[in-house]
């Protein structure tokens, strides 16, 4: 794999992330369990579309195909979001913190990216940072009211948790070709990304009275579960299945068709 | 080309852009906004530069539409419009005028940050209506990307503060 094409690859699956985890944010318009929420996932999921969106153009620019048609005429297994964007949009618990952990990698992502040797994902790192900050403003705040309210929420809240580390896990499978485009210094290694992320979100939780499967040792904190890989290599759920084509469906029908 | 195009000067393209009303914030225009960033003419060709103020504002679409239509009544008939990303935009590019007109429409004007938005999340955050500062956020998302919702315990009404970007 050459360098613009290792760039491609790169820019897809953050892109591919964005959009599979905007759509999913969408799914709670008009069904959010408060007023309040309903407008922060809209905006959240209008947000995290949006970046997908400017990743594609970034795409488009090194030969690719366009947004629309990278976003609406793929196929499922041409897609390379990880699996953890592609889970069912579950209860609220679920929600929020799937959000939370996506949210703290992005910020962690970002954080590289906006200092990236290359000058377009430079950028839009850049662009894209401080709207992240208010995303993690925002579910970090619930993670630690939802942490320790009622029996109830804790409950539910450690239960989400547990279901969702071992998929976020998966935001750092490496992408191929990473290592030619680490060497450039236009992203950084997957490996820190975890490693700090793990050490970023640790603290949150166990502040929220939440559990987390980490060994921490001399300040180094290591995740205890099998992270779940595949969506980088192209091998996804049947939820992605689902999702893709009720995303799809309207484009599909009349390709081409101004709105 | 249907007019003479030889005398419009890039000011006169400014002058007009002036006109072109954001449609979220419709008492700004796209140049107070400072979403047009560039204005080159080359004979009968027009070329703007704008740029988003959030990178997934839906308003763009809009925007660039009333922009093209703007140089069409100029005269221009070859327009083009680049998005750019370059020095992203940041709400501290807004002058006092256009904060101004913000507060007057009931918009909190956005807190200055000098490079480090986070540093506003926790400013003080005054009434647009009353004045106080005895203000509590609701909600840091609001009926567009750049609003967030806020409450004046003084005067007892909600209200609109602009995102600090
Ligand atoms: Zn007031």
């Amino acid at each position: 794999m050459n360098k613009n094409e290792a760039i491609q690859t790169y820019l897809l699956a953050l892109a591919d992330d964005e959009l599979i985890l905007g759509h999913r944010d969408a799914e709670w318009t008009g069904h959010a369990p408060l007023i309040e929420e309903d407008i922060a996932f809209s905006n959240i999921a209008q947000d995290e579309i949006g970046h997908a969106q400017a990743l594609l153009r970034i795409y488009e620019s090194l030969g690719g195909n366009d947004p629309d048609t990278m976003g609406f005429l793929r196929d499922a297994d041409e897609f390379t979001c990880c699996h953890f964007v592609q889970m069912p949009k579950g209860d609220w618990a679920y929600t929020i913190v799937r959000q939370f952990f996506f949210d703290a990698a992005e910020i962690i992502r970002l954080r590289y990216l906006k200092n990236s040797t290359y000058e377009l994902i430079r950028e839009l790192a850049a662009k894209i940072y401080p709207e992240e900050q208010y995303h993690l403003l925002h579910t970090q705040g619930n993670v630690e009211r939802l942490g320790d309210a009622t029996e109830e929420s804790r409950r539910r809240m450690q239960r989400a948790v547990d279901e969702a580390f071992e998929q976020a896990l998966g935001l750092f499978e490496k992408i191929p070709g990473e290592d030619v485009l680490i060497d450039e210094k236009i992203i950084p290694d997957s490996r820190t990304l975890e490693a700090e992320w793990l050490q970023f979100v640790t603290p949150v939780l166990k502040r929220s009275g939440l559990q987390s499967p980490v060994i921490e040792t001399n300040g180094t904190v290591e995740s205890n579960v099998e992270p779940l890989y595949g969506g980088r290599q192209k091998k996804h759920t049947e939820h992605l299945h689902k999702i893709i084509e009720d995303m799809q469906k309207v484009y599909r029908m009349i390709p081409g068709a101004k709105w | 080309m249907n007019k003479d195009l030889g005398n419009i000067t890039n000011a006169d393209v400014w002058v007009a852009l002036k006109e072109v009303t954001d449609p979220e914030i419709p008492v700004l225009s796209l140049v107070d906004m400072k979403i047009v960033r560039d204005v080159k003419i080359d004979g009968n060709e027009v070329h703007v530069t704008m740029t988003p103020t959030f990178a997934g504002c839906p308003a763009i679409y809009q925007m660039k539409s009333d922009i093209e239509e703007k140089l069409r009544e100029l005269g221009f008939e070859k327009i083009n419009i680049d998005l750019s990303f370059k020095e992203p935009w940041s709400t501290d590019m807004l002058d006092d005028e256009a904060r101004l007109k913000l507060e007057t429409f009931g918009i909190t004007p956005p807190t200055k940050h000098n490079g480090n938005p986070t540093s506003a999340i926790n400013a003080e955050v005054k009434c647009p209506y009353c004045k106080s500062n005895d203000t509590t956020m609701e909600n840091p998302f609001g009926p567009t990307l750049c609003r967030m919702i806020y409450y004046c315990n003084s005067c007892r009404q909600p209200f609109e503060r602009f995102k600090a970007l």
